[in-house]
């Protein structure tokens, strides 16, 4: 489903961002965690795939993160989404592996910031903070996400 | 969440508060719209088979319509909640509502995994009061 509504001030934009650094760190959180849980039964090429996905979450974040302080606006503590993840993972019912939980994670964030770009490209809203730069910002990480479904789909299939 | 799932949501919410079919004027009311353009996607919807649209009767929902309305309303309770219980938004029905066109159901479905939502959601949703029921939130004017 696309978008049909284009961001329409700063604050919403800040909002959408603030959405974006959540959904970064509930990958961080979660890919943590089940490496945590499932550690010794993992495959190497997995724990290497988790490792990555967490860095690479890290790295985004902080990217959002200086948008949003551009934006003035305030960001939300790693801390506080990781006691979420906690909290919310031991009645997590639908769980179906670490792979398939990882490929969601990337597909959501992939379509996230394909939604989110094309929101912006539909606003004629002057934003506080550079169009360019923000686009260019979500374009890599977007770009990144696509990577990694990949990644995680080539995983799965020589797995099977 | 695109303009059909919001005109579905508001739909299934206006025929459960008159226990009926939908007017065309109360649908356009809870979406602020105008009774023209409410008209145009409800004879969309009536094309596609989500409802069944009778003149002076009003709006009624075909079983896949409900379906599709039950499914935007667990993706607004889902924003409604996020924005209460992570992001600590006092205007959250306001920015639920800004929101809903613009996070799909899969980022709706991954935000889902940190927030606490009952199992009975959407039923516990009170379209009076536009929160869910079960969520505790300081009593706040509704108006927007």
């Amino acid at each position: 489903m696309s978008l049909t509504q284009p961001v329409g001030s700063d604050h919403q934009l800040a909002r959408l961002l603030q959405i974006g650094i959540v959904l970064e760190e509930v990958v961080e959180a979660r890919s943590a965690k089940h490496a945590e849980e499932t550690g010794d039964e993992l495959d190497p090429d997995v724990i290497e795939l988790l490792e990555h996905a967490s860095t690479e979450s890290a790295e985004h974040r902080r990217r959002l993160e200086e948008l949003v302080d551009d934006l003035e606006a305030d960001t939300v503590a790693f801390e506080e989404i990781e006691m979420l993840v906690e909290a919310q993972y031991e009645s997590d019912e639908d769980f179906d592996g670490v792979l398939y939980d990882q490929l969601c994670n990337e597909e959501t964030a992939y379509k996230f910031y394909d939604d989110l770009i094309e929101a912006i490209e539909a606003s004629d809203v002057s934003f506080s903070v550079d169009r360019a730069r923000l686009l260019d910002v979500l374009s890599d990480i977007r770009a990144d996400e696509a990577e990694g479904v990949e990644e995680v789909t080539d995983l799965m299939e020589a797995q099977q | 969440m695109n303009s059909q799932a919001q005109y579905l949501k508001a739909i299934y919410l206006t025929q459960q508060q008159k226990d009926g079919p939908a007017s065309t004027g109360d649908v356009a009311d809870m979406l602020d719209v105008s009774p023209a353009s409410a008209n145009e996607m409800i004879g969309k919807l009536e094309d596609r088979g989500l409802l069944n649209h009778e003149k002076y009767k009003g709006v009624d929902l075909t079983d896949d319509g409900i379906h599709q309305a039950r499914e935007a309303l667990q993706n607004y309770c889902i924003i409604e909640r996020f924005l209460v219980e992570v992001l600590e938004v006092e205007e959250f029905r306001t920015e639920a509502k800004q929101l809903e066109g613009v996070i799909d159901e899969t980022v709706a479905e991954r935000l889902d995994t940190i927030i606490e939502r009952d199992p009975k959601c959407p039923d516990c949703f009170d379209a009076e009061d536009d929160v869910c029921g079960l969520l505790e939130v300081e009593v706040e004017a509704t108006s927007d």
